[in-house]
């Protein structure tokens, strides 16, 4: 987990603290934060491993999907409102074969509305312009 | 995650309820990614159930749409059915329910590939 770089952009702290269980339990964590936006990282082990040496398609989709949300979170944060975030839907591409290295996550907030938000999600290893996966998610605020 | 049962072209199986899997940490309610997994995971035993044989698949696409959070402490049934099944593609559609598979928790769509080894072979 890095927290080293607390310092670069927001309270980093704060939102290790506000992932889900699930999150942690994939060993989830936030890396640092682009333009106000948090980049998600995972490194490789047993928990996330589907075919040996891969990362399992649930546990790609799972880090999506906590990037979509992570963003979601910090974007409402800034407008000053904590509504409940309900998943409406997510598909994702599968562009690569996730090997056994860290997997990072960032998403991009394409519509925030006052009901629902649509996020698009990408996924990368170690280089970045070749994503392993993509996630366009629905997501629903009450 | 265990199986429960299946049939020519359908696969059923389990996510008990685990307090590590939970979308929110003060309601016993699944995160939505664990069901992902599931349905990932039925899809591709219901796609070799179909073929009768195992072959390396990969997921291309994989859609999900949440109708409602699973009840407390529930467990997650995860079914998918490989309705079409071509040379190189296969097709599934699933539902996810605590219960009763008329009141799902979430439809899933999705599309896999063969990887075969004459495609393998093809040079990039």
């Amino acid at each position: 987990m890095s927290r080293s770089d607390d310092s670069i952009g927001g309270p980093v702290g704060d939102h290790v603290a506000a992932l889900t269980p699930y999150a942690r339990s994939l060993g989830i964590a936030v890396d640092r934060y682009e333009d106000g936006v948090p980049v998600i990282t995972v490194p490789f082990a047993s928990g996330v491993e589907g075919r040996p040496g891969h990362f399992h398609g649930g546990a790609t989709s799972g880090v999506l999907e906590t990037a979509g949300y992570a963003a979601l979170r910090c974007a409402l944060t800034e407008r000053g409102v904590q509504p409940q975030l309900k998943p409406i839907n997510i598909t994702v591409q599968f562009l690569a074969a996730a090997k056994n290295e860290t997997v990072f996550a960032m998403a991009r907030i394409n519509k925030l509305g006052r009901r629902n938000a649509n996020l698009t999600v990408e996924a990368w290893q170690s280089d970045r312009s070749r994503p392993v996966a993509t996630a366009v998610m629905n997501i629903l605020m009450v | 995650m265990r199986f429960r049962a299946s049939g020519d072209d359908w696969v059923e199986l389990e996510l008990p309820w685990r307090e590590d899997l939970l979308g929110e940490a003060d309601r016993h309610v699944l995160a939505s990614g664990p069901i992902i997994s599931l349905m990932d995971m039925a899809s591709g035993l219901c796609i070799w159930t179909c073929k009768q044989k195992f072959e390396a698949i990969a997921t291309l696409d994989l859609r999900v749409d949440y109708q409602r959070p699973a009840r407390e402490r529930a467990a997650v049934i995860g079914r998918a059915e490989c309705y079409k099944l071509t040379r190189s593609a296969a097709f599934v559609r699933g539902v996810a329910h605590d219960g009763d598979p008329d009141d799902p928790v979430a439809n899933i769509a999705g599309v896999f590939m063969s990887i075969n080894a004459e495609a393998r072979r093809v040079p990039q």
